[in-house]
C-alpha cells in the first residue's frame, strides 16, 4: 500500500516560486499558462500486512502534524494498492 | 545569568551565539546538545541560526521534534526567557511557541547583508535595555525569512504589541525598500503572548563587537543584566 501525500501552500499564501516558474513558462512561449502553484509530493510505502484502517489513521496524522504546516499549507492524500 | 545555546545538527551560528552570550553576561555560556533533555540549570536559552537538519521538509520542521525541544517548551511555558535567532525563530514557529511561519523570501534569493531594525517594544527580556524606536544595525543571512501570519493573527500581534522588531531605514522609517524579504508588516521579530519568547530573523550575535561592523546586537543578550 502506498500513500501519495501532496502538500502545497494555502491559496491565500503568496507563492513566489510558483510565480517565478509561471513567468519562465510564459517567457518560453507557453502562452496558455495562466497560473502556477508549486507543491511537493511524498510517496510513503506502508509495511506489508499493515492494517489499512490503522495505516490511514497514521498517514492522516503524519500529514497534519509533520509533513504540512497548517499555518501556511494544506494537504491531500491519495492511496494506491 | 547562565545562558545556554542549543546545538542542532546543522546549526552554524552556535559558537557566535555562545561568544556574544558570554561577552554580554560575563559568564561562560554553555552549549546544549539537541539529544539531551537537560537544560543544565540555565536561566536563558538561545536557539541559534543555521540549517538544522539541512532545512529538510521545511526550515525548523524536524528540529522541533528534537528531545531538547520538549524541555525548551516547558522552560518557555514556565515564563523563562527564550531567544530564537534566524533558524531558531523558524524552529520556535514550527514548535508553536511563536505564531506564524517563515516563507521563502519574496525575491527568492538568499539575502546576506546589513539591515536596520526598529525596536517596536522594550517589554521583553531581550529588549528591556533598548529604547522604544531605537534603530539597530544588524545583519541578516537567510533564504526563508518572509514572515507570514493569517490576518487575524497579525491583527492580534499588532494589538498586543507583540511585534518587537521591524525592518526600517537607517533613520528608522518603515519603507518597502527597507524590507529585505517581503515580510508582512515589515516584521523582523515577534514575541509570544507571555512576552518571554522572542524570535527574530536578523543575527544580533553577528553584531556583538565593533570589529564586526556593529555592536548593536549585544544589547539583546545584555538586556537582562548590565554588561560587566
Amino acid at each position: 500500500m502506498t500513500a501519495w501525500i501532496q502538500v502545497g501552500l494555502k491559496p491565500t499564501v503568496l507563492d513566489p516560486q510558483g510565480q517565478a516558474i509561471q513567468a519562465a513558462l510564459r517567457k518560453l512561449g507557453f502562452g496558455a499558462v495562466a497560473g502556477v502553484r508549486q507543491a511537493k509530493v511524498f510517496q510513503v510505502e506502508m509495511a506489508p500486512g499493515a492494517d489499512p484502517a490503522e495505516a490511514k489513521r497514521q498517514i492522516e496524522r503524519a500529514a497534519r502534524e509533520v509533513l504540512a504546516n497548517p499555518v501556511i499549507e494544506e494537504f491531500s492524500i491519495r492511496w494506491e494498492e | 545569568m547562565q545562558i545556554g545555546v542549543v546545538v542542532f545538527p546543522g546549526s552554524n551560528c552556535d559558537h557566535d551565539a555562545l561568544h556574544a552570550a558570554t561577552l554580554a553576561s560575563g559568564r561562560e555560556a554553555v552549549p546544549l546538545w539537541h539529544e539531551s533533555t537537560d537544560l543544565q540549570g540555565c536561566d536563558m536559552i538561545i536557539l541559534p541560526g543555521g540549517f538544522s537538519y539541512g532545512d529538510y521538509l521545511r526550515t525548523g520542521a524536524i528540529a522541533r521534534f528534537s528531545p531538547i525541544m520538549a524541555a525548551v517548551a516547558q522552560f518557555a511555558r514556565a515564563g523563562n526567557p527564550v531567544l530564537g535567532i534566524c533558524n531558531g525563530f523558524q524552529i520556535l514557529c514550527e514548535a508553536g511557541l511563536l505564531p506564524g511561519a517563515l516563507l521563502r523570501n519574496a525575491g527568492l534569493r538568499f539575502v546576506c547583508r546589513q539591515v536596520h531594525l526598529r525596536v517596536e517594544s522594550t517589554a521583553t527580556p531581550f529588549t528591556g535595555g533598548c529604547r522604544a524606536g531605537q534603530v539597530l544595525q544588524v545583519p541578516i543571512a537567510h533564504g526563508d525569512g518572509n514572515y507570514y501570519a493569517p490576518p487575524e493573527v497579525l491583527e492580534q500581534l499588532e494589538r498586543r504589541q507583540q511585534v518587537i522588531f521591524r525592518y526600517c531605514t537607517a533613520a528608522g522609517e518603515i519603507t518597502a525598500a527597507a524590507n529585505p524579504n517581503g515580510s508582512l508588516h515589515h516584521i523582523a521579530g515577534i514575541c509570544n503572548a507571555g512576552r518571554n519568547v522572542v524570535g527574530l530573523m536578523p543575527h544580533p550575535e553577528r553584531a556583538s563587537e565593533a570589529g564586526l561592523g556593529s555592536a548593536d546586537g549585544l544589547q539583546l543578550f545584555a538586556s537582562l543584566q548590565p554588561c560587566r
